[in-house]
């Protein structure tokens, strides 16, 4: 708790929270669950499945299309939803928030869209330019776009990394050139844990007029997100890793870029007019939320967005940097064990990926499982990090608000455990 | 540790001393496979003479149970006729799809049939079919091209 206080903010009552998840009290091999998986999903508390629950018993309809109660109810919790998921975000307009299947669907979309531009647009892409990502990618924010260069042309270049763990920004400006269409990052890394500098990321996209993505799947669970301060044209989060169901993303991007971007999906709701001949396209959001949209799990999305900001995301982050801390240390002062990605909780997530030599990560997970303990095990769809680091998988543990100091030392005597019946 | 019924000690010790590792010479068919889940991965080398297996080398990195099935699977495969050992490992695939409801028969399988407790694993029935696969891959070709190379 101590962190807190030095942060001047309120106690945070860990015990509370895991009151609000009801899975956390069950067990796994006859032993307390200790879930440290959450980089991959999160638990959901009580109050997200209560809201998707009274939506879906009392107010569900489809939405945006009818004149009765119900649809105009369900229709008003939805686009309530998308107004909490703006705020949560600090967007000026709930118009720049389009509600997507996931974070993957994100950026495949705005990377079909530029795909689909004319030429000469300025969103189009082709031979001679250029999109740049980071070797610390998740697959999804790396193969759509390798899919656009395919598709059109461009080249793709990648910021390299590290050995510590981190972008190494030596040849950033020749590697974000006049010749960037977009540069795609992701905020916080979900193998590594890194935290990258945004500021100095979009400042060199800026002088040279490159769109800029933000792949803020690990970031927005976490963090205070403030898309206006962050500077980016586009931002990413997953629902399913924030406290609310899966099968909702979302997408935020500037309104008047999106207003201007041709459409991904094409069908129902995205439309103006419609003619045998040729069809126009309607404004954003609606214009990339072809079909029935995912209208419960964005209710549950907005009831999740408010869970964090009563609960604070700064205390969050206070805690969670306190339990990474203390793994850290742990892991470090562990024989045989080392850290893949940044040592200290300087710029860094809650997601910590290790080691352990002479045991394969797949072992440690199953050892570890038989103890209750939930981690995950192999390249996270980040398999060119694995290769940079001369690894074929990591095992990850990632904490959450509900995490204790107690779970992150049951992981560590865990370790101890795993590397006792391994070395046997 | 509790889990002595996935990690048999017959596993543990192919694991700690695999069998007919390093890739040697002479050869028909090498094949590289991949686990893309985890990153496991294989090359494995496949000598067919006469209808025979007469050699299986392999090298690789992955977890104690992909490890230690491709060991226990050379000694399995080599030596033995193309037809009875594509049958051993079609017993083995049974053994690894049964969820823990099949008895496996020790004369086909012998040390294999440690294991059956990861059938009920079904995130690792994949590692334990690393190396078998690679090898029906590799012997299938290998067996293709001795009856097409005449022509
Ligand atoms: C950093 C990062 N980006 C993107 C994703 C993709 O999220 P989703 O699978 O929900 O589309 C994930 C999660 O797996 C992630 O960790």
């Amino acid at each position: 708790m101590t962190a807190l206080v030095d942060a001047g903010l309120a106690p945070y009552d860990v015990e509370v929270v895991r009151a609000d998840f009801p899975v956390l009290a069950r067990t796994v091999s006859g032993h307390p669950l200790v879930y440290l998986d959450n980089a991959s999903s999160s638990q959901k508390p009580r109050q997200v499945l209560d809201a998707e629950r009274e939506f879906v018993e009392q107010h569900y309809s489809n939405v945006h299309r009818g004149v009765h109660t119900l649809s105009q109810e369900a229709t008003d919790a939805y686009e309530a939803a998308r107004t909490t998921v703006a705020t949560f975000l600090g967007a000026s307009d709930p118009h720049e928030v389009v509600f997507t299947k996931n974070a993957t669907e994100a950026y495949n979309l705005v990377a079909y869209s530029f795909g689909n531009a004319a030429a000469g647009s300025r969103f189009s892409v082709g031979p001679g330019d250029e999109v740049c990502v980071t070797e610390m990618e998740h697959h999804s924010n790396l193969v759509p776009w390798q899919m656009l260069c395919e598709r059109t042309g461009a080249t793709l270049r990648w910021i390299p990394l590290t050995d510590d763990g981190r972008l190494d920004l030596t040849d950033l400006d020749t590697l974000v050139n006049e010749r960037t269409k977009v540069l795609a990052f992701v905020h916080v890394s979900n193998i590594l844990g890194t935290e990258n500098p945004v500021d100095v990321l979009v400042a060199r996209a800026r002088e040279v007029g490159a769109f800029t993505l933000l792949d803020g799947a690990q970031s927005a669970p976490h963090q205070v997100v403030d898309v206006q301060r962050l500077g980016v044209d586009f931002f990413v989060l997953t629902g399913h890793k924030m406290l609310a169901p899966s099968g909702v993303g979302v997408l935020w991007g500037r309104k008047e870029l999106l207003d201007a971007m041709p459409p991904f999906l094409g069908g129902g709701s995205m439309i103006e007019v419609v003619q045998m001949s040729g069809s126009t396209y309607a404004p954003a959001p609606e214009r990339f939320e072809a079909g029935t949209p995912v209208i419960s799990q964005a209710v549950a999305l907005a009831a999740a967005c408010d869970y964090l900001s009563a609960l604070g995301l700064d205390r969050v982050a206070a805690h969670e940097q306190a339990l990474t801390g203390r793994l850290l240390d742990g892991l470090h002062a562990l024989d045989g064990v080392s850290v893949i990605g940044p040592a200290t909780t300087e710029s860094r997530g809650a997601a910590v990926s290790f080691a352990i030599e002479g045991v394969h990560p797949h072992d440690i997970g199953q050892s570890l499982d038989e103890l209750g303990i939930a981690v995950r095990v192999g390249h996270h769809c980040a398999a060119p990090v694995c290769r940079r680091y001369g690894v074929p998988a990591t095992t990850r543990a990632s904490s959450y608000l509900y995490n204790t100091a107690g779970e992150v030392d049951a992981l560590l005597e865990g370790i101890a455990t795993v590397q006792r019946f391994w070395r046997r | 540790m509790a889990d002595e019924s996935l990690y048999q000690e017959i596993i543990l010790d192919h694991y700690r001393n695999p069998h007919h590792k390093g890739l040697r010479d002479p050869y028909d068919v090498e094949v590289h496979h991949v686990n893309p889940t985890c990153g496991d991965e294989v090359t494995l080398r496949v000598r067919v003479a006469d209808g025979v297996v007469s050699d299986v080398s392999y090298d690789g990195q992955g977890c104690s149970i992909s490890q230690a099935s491709t060991s226990v699977m050379t000694d399995l495969v080599i030596g033995r006729a193309v037809d009875e050992a594509m049958k051993t490992s079609e017993a083995f695939l049974a053994l690894m799809q049964s969820r823990g409801q099949l008895e496996p028969d020790e004369d086909v399988l012998e040390d294999g049939i440690a294991f059956a407790g990861v059938s009920r694993y079904p995130a690792r029935v994949k590692c334990a079919l690393l190396g078998w696969m690679a090898w029906k891959d590799a012997t299938a070709q290998a067996v293709a091209a001795s009856s097409g190379g005449a022509a």
